[in-house]
């Protein structure tokens, strides 16, 4: 790049905040939008061209409100958790390679330190439960690091397996791995690999798919969305963890939920669906890592809206009965594979 | 354990079917009505507060004044006046004020009213910040304001 070093951070920052900001604003509407075309209704309308104006309206508003502090409440970690829970995602964003030319940081560990960094989002939502002193919170935030350390496991399973496969930890690098068509995509070329020219040879991961599917379900529950939303059930526990959050302080922990959606989707195009790399080989670049972004946030909204939220104990069953022992099979599996091909 | 793969399988099934349903009503038309903008049309047995029936060439209320509605109303929500106009062989309504909190919508009044001067109106958007705005409803001013056009 011809833009000289401190600068470039710099604009990668602005780029970062303002691309978080637009996509938490207006993935609300999406969503809004979307559930309502689920339901068969018309959705936000009013404000602007198909209530396209919606969430500046909803931002205006709580930015006016006063940001409330209870009076029980442990004043500095309360402060502190908005802060917390934006923050890992921003710098998750960091590492992601948008596509050949626009990635803010490139280093070999880019993997573990989207990890590393997801893990502090259930710290921050935790802190925010705690220092509420509210009963509502505090189950919430129990809630929430039960189901995240139960999902971080299958989740961190299908990535070994996946890294096992790739060689790398570079996000980069595991993008330029699947050049070509959709058939050198990780979710596919486990099952026969044609990267090596000609008819190819057996995949390493014959159950690439389902590798897939148990990463989709763990992000799912590691982002607290429905089905797995039990960290805010709003029908048990008012807004979870953000109950005594007033203003903005609720607005940033809104925005951080989109966010991590937005991460946790980029990450599953980045490692499943070719990151930048055109399924058809025409016009390879940021238009077709928005394109694959956007339709895996679509399939959230639409998981959203499609399924019920499920009981906690069968929240924890589904990932310790299942999802782990699955993903321990695709593990084993692909070892024994990539010894014997 | 064979079980435990069966159900895993089926389970995963019928995702997939409920995700199919859902993006199969994503694409279909809406059923909701967009109220303010646009309303339903009101069944015909709707029942509104009562309403005074016009002439339909004239615009005149066909009321006679007979205060049967009056006295047929079991809750004294109707309170009506009316004189003999010169020229004219019936007497004609002055005055007819409804309270509105008190109405039932039972519908004696419209029966009792032996020239089917009263009916039903299908007037459901009825709101005010106070009561006081449904102790007198006039049903005789609209007669008028008919006339004037």
């Amino acid at each position: 790049m011809s833009i000289p070093e401190p600068f470039r951070l710099l604009a990668y920052l602005v780029g970062f905040l303002s691309f978080v900001g637009l996509n938490a604003a207006y993935l609300v509407w999406v969503e809004r939008k979307g559930a309502a075309r689920f339901q068969r209704r018309p959705g936000p309308t009013e404000v602007g061209y198909a209530g396209l104006l919606q969430p500046i309206a909803d931002a205006i508003k709580l930015m006016t409100k006063q940001v409330l502090v209870p009076l029980e409440a442990d004043r500095t970690l309360f402060r502190l958790a908005p802060v917390f829970v934006l923050t890992p995602a921003l710098m998750c964003l960091a590492t992601m390679p948008f596509s050949a030319a626009i990635g803010a940081i490139d280093f070999n560990l880019g993997l573990i330190m989207v990890f590393a960094f997801g893990a502090i989002n259930v710290l921050a939502i935790m802190l925010g439960g705690w220092a509420s002193r509210n009963k509502y919170a505090i189950i919430s935030a129990a809630r929430v690091v039960s189901q995240n350390v139960a999902y971080e496991i299958p989740m961190l399973l299908v990535v070994i397996t996946l890294l096992m496969v790739t060689g790398t930890m570079s996000l980069r690098e595991i993008v330029d791995q699947q050049a070509g068509g959709f058939w050198n995509w990780n979710v596919f070329n486990g099952i026969w690999d044609f990267r090596g020219g000609g008819w190819g040879h057996i995949g390493s991961n014959p159950l690439a798919p389902v590798t897939f599917v148990i990463f989709f379900i763990c992000m799912l529950a590691e982002t607290n969305r429905a089905p797995f939303d039990m960290a805010e059930a709003e029908s048990e526990l008012v807004a979870g963890a953000f109950t005594e959050y007033a203003g903005m302080g609720f607005g940033v922990f809104f925005m951080a939920e989109y966010a991590n959606i937005l991460v946790g989707c980029s990450l599953a195009t980045i490692l499943f669906f070719g990151g930048w790399h055109s399924p058809i080989g025409i016009l390879p670049g940021l238009l077709w890592f928005l394109v694959k972004l956007y339709l895996l946030i679509f399939t959230v909204v639409w998981i959203r809206w499609t399924f019920p939220r499920t009981q906690f104990y069968k929240l924890l069953n589904l990932s310790w009965k299942i999802l782990i022992p699955v993903s321990l099979i695709t593990l084993v599996l692909t070892s024994v594979m990539l010894k014997l091909f | 354990m064979k079980n435990l793969f069966k159900e895993v399988w089926t389970g995963f099934g019928s995702l997939l079917t409920g995700m199919r349903i859902t993006l199969e009503q994503f694409f279909k038309p809406q059923v909701t009505v967009h109220y303010p903008h646009e309303s339903l049309k009101m069944a015909k047995r709707y029942r509104g507060h009562v309403v005074l029936v016009r002439d339909t060439t004239t615009g005149k209320s066909l009321c006679i004044a007979c205060k049967s509605c009056e006295k047929a109303c079991p809750s004294d929500c109707i309170v009506l006046d009316g004189i003999k106009r010169e020229g004219e062989k019936k007497k004609s309504v002055t005055d007819f004020k409804l309270d509105f909190t008190k109405c039932s919508l039972c519908g004696s009044c419209v029966e009792a009213c032996p020239i089917d001067a009263l009916e039903f109106s299908k007037n459901y958007n009825l709101a005010s910040t106070t009561k006081e705005s449904f102790y007198q409803i006039d049903l005789y001013k609209p007669t008028l304001e008919a006339k004037a056009e």
